[in-house]
């Protein structure tokens, strides 16, 4: 390959909002029901049923774009998009095309060549449509409409990305500000967040855009990295045969680690879009919007400044810390009850992620009462329990959000402060292994840690370390 | 009297007084359906058994004073593409034949609420797809005044059912003149109301933008307690608009003294026939005579109103009869390969030949390239419409006019040109194209014995200034005959 290559990216990102009910019914959103039950008229395209717009998904989709610094659309109107799909049982979908709610936006993102705006097109409400599901035995298909009707916002950025890294960085930005917004889990391996990729690449240097494909079936970070290089590889060796890119869109196999065209631009569908009558359009006063952004909670980048500032944690601690909204949340509020931030911080950092990564968990799935952590590092800091206890108390507070304190009752998992029967112990230790005390004596320091161990088992553990050194290194002498 | 002669209002009280029942009411509607309804064909549905339980359930509640409105214990038909739980409901099409709904429309259930009782589902154009009750796949609805012409569409059930007595009153629904124009067909009084006055809930929509439900009667006085029964300010319909009053029959008043009426002279050019022409005018004169201020004046933009209302309505219509494929509930064929053909067959055999047209019609509209063309300058043609009407109700309470050009054409003569048969509702579309309330109201007979509509047009929400002026002239015009009774008697003189 004797020419550089540039790649340019935009990415249109589907998010599955996090409302108790539908868009246009009262029906529920819970994921899991058995097929057709969570439905109704309006969400199966029965003849004569008619949507009205649930306002918390307005509500969603400005914070988002509050949040993403767009412009708020204040008379957002919806448009019919017309296709034939046996999933979407009226077969059009109520979406936004001539009037978005937001528009013009941006994030900054931060990669190894430093910050970066990345510019947000639009961000529109849509309806999201049921599951087909092909039955090959039975050689039929089967349609469950629960998640017909599910709110879903649509995130299209502008093609201001220029590689898989940038393109990472900004979808995990966006899950982070949506997910502290409370406005999504944004589980891209579940589909409540979805990527396509629009890809071109031209001639380092050129002005004018390549001609872009747009790439579907994106389950995970690493799926879209490797597509990301899978097409721009692919699009480079055409130019350089001499061929041209066709416009069209590719359906990406990640266990194929390949691509296949599934339509071109001449078989792209003209789906009449129409303003939707049954819809009138939505009006946005400024007062609204002001309630939205004064609800707005923190954000991940201002907290991340605030962690380091106001409790002198390390940057990468608080950026760990902050990497999900449920764990910021019990960083914090454990950190106010026992006003030991650091002790906190550690315990999550340390434990708390090891023991998530055992599991294969993500920091959402924590269900860890901040009560209960606040006690143990209370508990540790007073001394009435060792580390090695502590350690094993938080395995029981990360999987069954157990409280130590009742916990180390009634397990007698106390330290034993009596000094003076820890000393009867360990004159008789001492009696017990002469060996090991002539070998101390002659030198040997390792002596010292055998005779703690003996003394913590026969202690079950609840000695106080520093008290057992202390008497040991005093009768030794 | 014959009971099925009488008004809704009529009914409702011999009921209140209890000389008649809710059950005897019924029976007599019934009857006069087995006897008449072969030849007229007005009605798809009618479950006997099911009205008569219905009406007993009714006469219990009316008897324990549960149920005390004026309309309780009537019976009414309801046009069949405004949904009735358990009570199947076809739109006339091949497509929903045996479609029966989980669900009743919201104007059903206020109905319900009045204590009325459903006796069965009408006749209509197909998807409410045409001006002649002949693109039903049940048959034509034949007209009672004479019976090789048609009733007028798409409600030609409702309304020829009405005047040949099988009912007292009716639903029907208006996306383009469907009330207006087979009222003025049949001799009966129809009111399509304010867009967003009924709720549109369970109305299978043809052109969303443009429907109404509305009542129709064989007076205004019934007009305006059906219209009180079934106008409601409906949470699932969010075209629907709260009212400052939901009272109607206050405007039942003999007097127009002041009421500034304007006659559109586009309206009195080519293609009218001279003697509805002669009777509306007449009219008008009677309006002027008790006291009306009654001038012409220009209302512009009349030949625009039936092309932006064919591309608007046909759009909406290609997308709103999207949802008929085959997949969950009506016509789906026999044999298909795959899922294109069962949606290509399904939909070319379940549709009849004008629903395809303006589907394809819709489609080609709002199509890329074509769409800024055609549907866009709809839209816009629709807005300077509408503006037009604003002027025009800066000075006049209400517009009066003609509701349809001639009267009833004979079965057969409007399909062969469906051109002409669409320039028929050129009185009428602009209303919906405007979302105002018009009622049409029978004026007289023409030489051949057929009667003749005068359509009154209000700004929105002034539904009380049309009812006032329908009423007082219905008062000096004196009660219009029945098909029969007008035949023996030659028709009502003006």
């Amino acid at each position: 390959m004797s020419r550089q290559y540039e790649t340019v990216i935009g990415l249109e990102v589907h998010v599955e909002l996090a409302t108790q009910t539908k868009i246009f019914c009262a029906c529920s959103t819970a994921f899991g029901g058995e097929p057709n039950t969570h439905t109704c008229p309006v969400c199966t395209g029965m003849p004569g049923a008619l949507p009205v717009l649930n306002k918390k998904v307005v509500e969603y989709a400005m914070a988002v774009g509050l949040a993403t610094n767009c412009k708020i659309t204040r008379h957002c109107k919806f448009d019919r998009k017309n296709y034939f799909y046996p999933d979407n049982p009226q077969n059009y979908q109520i979406s936004q095309l001539y009037a978005p709610i937001c528009r013009n936006g941006y994030v900054e993102i931060e990669t190894e060549s430093g910050s970066k705006k990345i510019g947000i097109h639009e961000i529109h409400m849509e309806e999201d449509a049921g599951k087909l599901i092909h039955d090959e035995w039975e050689d039929c298909s089967l349609v469950d409409y629960n998640r017909s009707g599910v709110p879903l916002i649509e995130i299209v950025s502008e093609p201001d990305m220029r590689s898989a890294e940038e393109v990472i960085a900004y979808l995990d930005k966006l899950r982070l500000i949506i997910q502290y917004l409370g406005a999504s889990d944004c589980r891209l391996q579940e589909g409540s967040m979805r990527a396509d990729v629009n890809l071109s690449v031209r001639e380092a240097g050129a002005r004018e855009f390549g001609t872009r494909t747009e790439m579907k079936n994106l389950n995970s970070f690493k799926a879209i990295a490797r597509a990301i290089e899978g097409e721009r590889a692919r699009q480079i060796e055409l130019l350089e045969e001499g061929k041209q890119v066709v416009q069209e869109t590719r359906r990406w196999d990640d266990n194929k680690e390949a691509s296949h065209a599934m339509r071109s631009k001449e078989d792209a569908r003209d789906y009449r879009y129409f303003p939707e009558p049954d819809l009138p359009p939505v009006d946005i006063s400024e007062e609204w919007i002001e309630e939205v952004r004064s609800r707005q909670p923190e954000l991940r980048t201002e907290k991340l400044l605030r962690y380091q500032k106001e409790f002198g944690i390390p940057q990468y601690d608080a950026e760990l810390l902050t990497e999900s909204r449920k764990m910021a949340e019990l960083f914090e509020a454990a950190a106010a009850i026992c006003g030991n931030p650091k002790k906190v911080s550690n315990w999550l950092m340390v434990d708390t992620m090891r023991l998530l990564k055992e599991n294969g968990q993500e920091p959402e799935e924590l269900n860890i009462s901040p009560e209960y952590l606040a006690k143990l590092v209370e508990l540790t800091d007073s001394g009435a329990i060792n580390s090695s206890v502590a350690r094993k108390v938080f395995r029981h507070i990360f999987y069954e959000n157990m409280d130590p304190e009742k916990y180390i009752e009634e397990k007698g998992l106390k330290t034993v402060n009596d000094e003076s029967a820890l000393r009867e112990t360990i004159k008789r230790i001492l009696e017990e292994n002469p060996k090991s005390v002539s070998d101390y004596r002659n030198g040997k320091e390792k002596a010292l840690g055998f005779l703690v161990g003996q003394t913590m088992k026969e202690m079950k553990g609840k000695a106080n370390p520093e008290m057992v050194n202390r008497i040991l290194k005093e009768l030794l002498q | 009297m014959e009971l099925m002669e009488m008004t809704a209002a009529r009914l409702g009280e011999e009921i209140q007084a209890g000389t008649i029942t809710a059950v005897q009411a019924a029976e007599a509607a019934l009857n006069r359906i087995k006897e008449k309804d072969k030849e007229l064909n007005c009605f798809i549905t009618v479950e006997e058994e099911a009205a008569l339980e219905k009406a007993a359930a009714v006469q219990k509640k009316i008897e324990s004073g549960e149920l005390s409105g004026p309309l309780a214990g009537v019976p009414i038909a309801v046009k069949d593409n405004i949904c009735t739980e358990g009570l199947r409901t076809t739109c006339a099409s091949a497509m929903l034949n045996d479609f029966v709904p989980p669900y009743s429309a919201e104007a059903v259930k206020k109905l319900e609420k009045a204590g009325m009782v459903i006796i069965g589902k009408t006749n209509m154009d197909e998807f409410a797809m045409g001006s002649t009750t002949e693109t039903s796949f049940f048959g034509p609805t034949r007209n009672p005044w004479d019976l090789e012409r048609v009733p007028g569409g798409s409600s030609g059930g409702s309304c020829a059912a009405v005047a040949a007595g099988e009912c007292s009153c009716a639903l029907g629904s208006d996306t383009g003149g469907s009330i207006r124009q087979p009222s003025s067909f049949c001799g009966v009084t129809g009111l399509k109301p304010t867009y967003g006055t009924v709720s549109r809930y369970g109305l299978i929509a043809y052109g969303s933008s443009l429907d109404q439900i509305g009542p129709i009667a064989r007076d205004v006085t019934d007009c305006a307690l059906l219209l009180e029964a079934i106008a409601s300010h409906d949470k699932k319909d969010s075209t629907s608009m709260p009212r400052e009053e939901y009272d109607f029959s206050s405007a039942l008043q003999k007097d127009v003294k002041g009421l500034k009426i304007g006659i559109p002279r586009d309206y009195f050019g080519e293609g009218l026939d001279p003697e509805v022409a002669e009777a509306v005018r007449k009219a008008a004169d009677i309006l002027k005579e008790h006291g009306a201020c009654v001038e012409e004046f220009d209302l512009s933009l009349v030949e625009y109103a039936i092309p932006a209302y064919y591309v608007i309505a046909s759009a909406e219509a290609s997308s709103n009869l999207a949802r008929f494929d085959g997949v969950k509930y009506g016509y789906r064929t026999q044999e298909f390969e795959g899922l294109h053909d069962m949606y290509k067959k399904s939909r070319s055999e379940g549709f009849g030949e004008e629903v395809k047209r303006r589907i394809m019609l819709g489609s080609f509209v709002l199509s890329s390239g074509y769409y800024d063309a055609y549907y866009l300058k709809a839209l816009r043609t629709k807005a300077l419409i509408r503006k037009a009407f604003d002027r025009a109700f800066e000075k006049y309470d209400v517009i009066l006019g003609p509701a349809a050009p001639s009267t009833a054409p004979r079965l057969g003569d409007s399909l062969k040109d469906p051109l002409k048969m669409y320039l028929g509702d050129v009185y009428t579309v602009s209303a919906n194209l405007a979302g105002l309330p018009g009622i049409c109201l029978p004026c007289g007979l023409d030489g051949k014995g057929l009667p003749i509509g005068l359509q009154l047009l209000g700004d929105c929400f002034q539904e009380k200034k049309i009812l006032r002026a329908a009423y007082t002239y219905e008062c000096v015009r004196g009660q219009f005959y029945q098909p029969e009774s007008s035949r023996k008697e030659g028709g009502v003189r003006l």
